[in-house]
């Protein structure tokens, strides 16, 4: 290469840093061009394999993870008006089941609304109106149910799912696949043991989610045992995040109402 | 200096985290999990190699009013890409490295390292420089990774080598060793470790403690 001779007048200036700007922005660009469908598709895999943890299925490939989630029925719950909708109105909403959206549903005001303070106790500041559930049948009687959930923990937002198994009140697994909780602490969230601890939980004590995260061991002679999760150690707060994620998801602003009607 | 002294004095004899105390931020983030610093470490690795490589094939038409911004250019578009592949092709991995690849572009080491040594040299020394500096930084990084797995989750890359007692074994963890100042204990000791066997590293004293003279006057 020869060397200019003056490499600091402007027009040496002006040629290194735009051609710099345009290889730079080129290889960026192509990078994230190319390599677009395959993240996607880890995404997606992610987010179905999370789904299928919930359900208690874990360990499978990710072909398999496939043809199990196709045994899934997909719908859409108007948390408003606590009801599933058909697939008519869905597309008259001008959603698309495969790539809704929920979290940045809840920063558009036309699909979320603010939640009061008293409302709020999953400290969540907005909630979509329209969310997915995931279902699966045995002639025609629902088995399994998973609910997406999320809530705030101590440092983070929690993202993950619940199911329930037909009763609409017995919990038959939980996971979180997204949260910056601290690691050892209150990233055991993610503790398999911990996780099957949930299940054969009951949620509701009559009306209302008895459901708690209590602090240290649940006794196991107590009576509202079934309705009772160890706490984390060290995560006090993480915990008491975790269940109030519960007690509003599962609540009179989540999916409450709904679960009632088809548990009925 | 050779080509083998470049690569290797970094290592122990001028390593950017324990001589130079550079890129301590990341070595407390990201070593909780063997696995996740393992990522990091050679994320890091590649792009101090390539844009050292790269600023030093430009280095002589690089005004030197601009110089700076042209090395966070090429290193920020490195670091995109290196993301970017994570992403692709090691999802999980790099869900839990989350930032930390994306803050590789404020790493000391990396604007050190072009702004020292790939501005004055050749582009082959240069990129040999860089994998150098990141075997360095992924040394002091997989030692305090190694430490904080073992002790606070009784596991080395997830393989669980001491059961926890949350899981029906007999080890009870550590649970600083998942704290971020964990790290600076045990980088800490490293240094020592490494300024005792080297002592040609320990730096002369700032001030010296002028002698007590006030006693001996009474």
């Amino acid at each position: 290469m020869s060397k200019p001779r003056n490499k600091d007048s402007m027009s040496n200036i002006m040629t290194v840093a735009l051609s710099v700007c345009f290889v730079c922005s080129v290889m960026v660009a192509s990078a994230a061009v190319f390599l677009k469908p395959q993240r996607m598709a880890n995404k997606n895999l992610d987010r179905v394999s999370n789904i299928l943890m919930a359900a208690g299925l874990r360990n499978i490939g990710s072909e398999e993870i496939m043809a199990e989630f196709k045994k899934f029925e997909v719908r859409l719950v108007d948390l408003e008006e606590d009801r599933f909708l058909s697939s008519l109105e869905i597309s008259d909403l001008g959603i698309d089941l495969q790539t809704y959206d929920q979290r940045r549903a809840s920063r558009d005001p036309e699909f979320s609304r603010q939640l009061l303070d008293e409302e709020d106790i999953a400290s969540i500041t907005r909630r979509a109106r329209y969310s997915i559930v995931y279902m699966q049948r045995d002639e025609g009687a629902i088995t399994k149910i998973i609910l997406p959930i999320h809530g705030y923990g101590l440092w983070s937002t929690l993202y993950g799912f619940i199911s329930l198994s037909g009763d609409m009140n017995t919990v038959s697994g939980i996971t979180f696949y997204e949260h910056g909780e601290t690691a050892g602490l209150g990233g055991e969230v993610d503790n398999m043991t911990w996780k099957a601890s949930w299940n054969d939980k009951q949620i509701y004590d009559g009306q209302s989610v008895a459901l708690r995260v209590v602090k240290g061991k649940a006794l196991e002679n107590s009576p509202s045992f079934k309705y009772e999760i160890d706490g984390l150690s060290g995560a006090t707060l993480t915990s008491r995040g975790v269940e109030n994620l519960i007690a509003f998801w599962l609540g009179e602003d989540g999916f409450g109402p709904l679960l009632k009607t088809l548990g009925s | 200096m050779t080509n083998r002294e470049i690569l290797f004095n970094p290592l122990f004899n001028n390593n950017p985290i324990g001589l130079q105390i550079l890129g301590i931020c990341s070595a407390l983030a990201v070593t909780t999990k063997m696995s996740v610093a393992l990522v990091m470490c050679i994320a890091l690795t590649v792009v101090v190699a390539f844009s050292n490589l790269f600023i030093s094939i430009i280095r002589d038409r690089i005004p030197s009013s601009v110089r700076i911004i042209v090395q966070m250019t090429i290193i920020a578009s490195l670091v995109i890409v290196v993301d970017q592949i994570l992403g692709a092709v090691a999802y999980e991995l790099s869900k839990q490295l989350s930032v930390f690849v994306g803050l590789i572009i404020t790493n000391c080491i990396v604007m050190g390292r072009a702004e020292a040594f790939a501005m004055q040299n050749p582009p082959w020394p240069s990129f040999v420089d860089g994998i150098g500096n990141g075997l360095g930084y992924s040394l002091i990084l997989m030692l305090v990774a190694t430490v904080r797995e073992l002790f606070g989750s009784g596991s080395m890359f997830g393989y669980e080598i001491m059961p926890l007692v949350t899981n029906g074994g007999w080890y009870s963890p550590v649970g600083l060793m998942l704290l971020p100042p964990s790290a600076f204990f045990i980088i800490g000791f490293l240094i020592w470790v490494l300024r005792e066997w080297k002592p040609e590293q320990v730096e002369s004293s700032e001030h010296e403690i002028g002698e007590q003279t006030a006693f001996s006057k009474v």
